[in-house]
């Protein structure tokens, strides 16, 4: 049968042109293709990888500005409640500082005062004392112009002094 | 609806004036030789010789007859008999003989073959039908592949998508090398992947061309024994001469008790034979099955054609409606088969390729 016994001479072509093909396919062909699409294909498989990785960090970063947005308002939340601390803190103190100065100085005032109306005081006595024995000699002067007054004073303070001396 | 209906009608009538044409200048069917042939032999019509006439090779290209004159391309004989011998087939067609060879009578041998004058056949390696188609399906197979392969190199793949043919071969060569990576390993499948490819590309171009009907086509190609036998060989020697150690050992010194050793041997042995020879019969007799069929169908309106010309158009119009879904069928049996037959290559391969356990 001439359909199922092969013939020789398209076995030959056959063997032929089909290696030839296969070879310059092997070597010019295929190579080009499957390598151009595999490294598409790897690329793809990266670039995918990539996004994926991207995308979780985003999420990551999403959730760690979050942390960060809430961390904030807490700090700002303790600055705030130290800085109304210091503050009444500085405000007391100075208070109180002010206080204990304002006392001191109306202390000190109050002892310059003492001390200056004592001065004053002892310059009135002696000024007093100066006027009176000024005084006093006038009245003396006075009272003893006649020469019987005087020698009435003088006994009488010769007796005094005798009398202290007694005594 | 009433668009519908004009249109089935329309295609009917194409349809009856396409049988009536198809009596008068059938491509490839001529009628003109139906009906010398119907003459010669009690009037009826040879179907049998018609349908191998158009399976079987022949060493000219019949591309149609026109006003009674065969219009074919008389392909060159090359025979080495006690020396090289080229000289146009048209010199032995003609008159059925040529120095000391003729054409082998019907119910010979080698019958439609150049023979010697004893009956024996030469050393015959003629540009036939089929090689001719063989050759013009390669250098189109050539050129669509590198044509798509300067794209890649002219292209940078990364920032642009492919476009034309580079579009239409990247998925049928990707497919392969996908299935070649599949079946064979991760480890050397890009070893194999070029054969298996360009074995599926030759087999699915043959068979595409083998259903056109006219000139480039029509060769029935990857229907022929011889084409498939080599296919099936190129992948047997592609899996036997590349095989690991543990695949040699596994088929000569399987791992089986004693007395079963030798019988397993020769089993294992005799399915390494038989692989390749069920390959050639399955994408042979597939291809040359679904040729019979169409044949088969355009054949019924000259069957049926003496009885009348109503029995024509109803022929016709059956021939043309089972002719088109057979074509439908067998594009897509050409593309089944290409792809079983790679499959199964690359199976084989992978089977080939065992590593220890």
């Amino acid at each position: 049968m001439n359909l199922i016994t092969p013939d020789v001479g398209l076995l030959f072509w056959m063997v032929v042109i089909f290696g030839i093909v296969f070879a310059i396919l092997a070597k010019w062909g295929f190579p080009a293709i499957t390598g151009m699409v595999d490294k598409r294909n790897r690329r793809i498989s990266d670039s995918l990888r990539l996004a994926d990785e991207a995308q979780e960090r985003m999420s990551h970063l999403a959730e760690e500005q979050a942390r960060m947005i809430d961390q904030t308002r807490k700090e700002q939340a303790r600055i705030l409640r130290e800085a109304s601390q210091a503050r009444d803190e500085i405000i007391s103190r100075a208070r109180t500082d002010a206080e204990t100065q304002t006392a001191e100085m109306v202390q000190k005032a109050r002892e310059q005062i003492a001390t200056e109306r004592e001065a004053a005081l002892r310059d009135l006595r002696r000024q007093v004392a100066m006027l009176s024995v000024e005084v006093a000699e006038k009245v003396l002067r006075q009272q003893l112009e006649d020469s019987d007054a005087q020698h009435a004073l003088v006994d009488r303070l010769s007796e005094e002094a005798s009398r202290s001396a007694l005594n | 609806m009433k668009g519908v209906f004009r249109k089935i009608a329309l295609l009917f009538c194409l349809m009856l004036g396409t049988g009536t044409a198809l009596r008068a200048t059938t491509p490839g069917l001529p009628a003109e030789e139906v009906y010398v042939e119907g003459s010669k032999s009690t009037d009826e019509l040879d179907i049998g010789g018609i349908i191998f006439e158009h399976v079987l090779d022949s060493y000219e290209w019949h591309i149609l007859d026109w006003k009674g004159e065969p219009v074919a391309i008389y392909l060159p004989v090359i025979i080495c008999d006690e020396g090289w011998h080229v000289f146009s087939s048209r010199k032995i067609l003609e008159t059925g003989s040529y120095g000391r060879w003729h054409i082998a009578p019907e119910g010979a041998p080698h019958e439609g073959k150049i023979v010697r004058a004893d009956g024996t056949r030469p050393f015959d390696i003629s540009i036939t039908k089929n090689v001719l188609s063989l050759m013009m399906s390669s250098i189109l197979l050539l050129v669509l592949v590198l044509l798509t392969a300067r794209w890649y190199r002219r292209h940078d793949a990364l920032e642009e998508h492919p476009t034309g043919l580079a579009a239409l071969m990247e998925p049928l060569v990707m497919m392969v090398h996908n299935m070649a990576r599949e079946n064979i390993g991760e480890e050397d499948y890009r070893r194999y992947s070029p054969f298996l490819i360009t074995a599926f590309l030759f087999i699915l171009l043959n068979n595409f061309l083998g259903i056109i009907p006219f000139f480039p086509g029509g060769a029935n190609l990857t229907g022929n024994i011889a084409c498939t036998l080599v296919l099936a060989l190129f992948t047997f020697f592609t899996v036997n001469l590349t095989g690991t150690k543990h695949y040699y050992k596994d088929m000569f010194s399987p791992d089986v008790p004693g007395i079963l050793k030798p019988i397993m041997a020769v089993i294992e042995v005799f399915s390494a034979l038989v692989k390749p020879i069920s390959l050639t019969i399955r994408l042979f007799a597939n291809m040359l099955a679904g040729h019979i069929q169409l044949l088969c169908m355009v054949c019924i309106i000259f069957i049926l054609g003496k009885y009348g010309p109503a029995m024509t158009c109803g022929a016709t119009v059956i021939s043309v409606l089972f002719g088109i879904f057979l074509d439908v069928l067998e594009m897509l049996i050409s593309f089944i088969q290409a792809y079983i037959f790679t499959m199964l290559s690359s199976i084989y391969i992978g089977m080939a390729r065992v590593k220890a356990e």
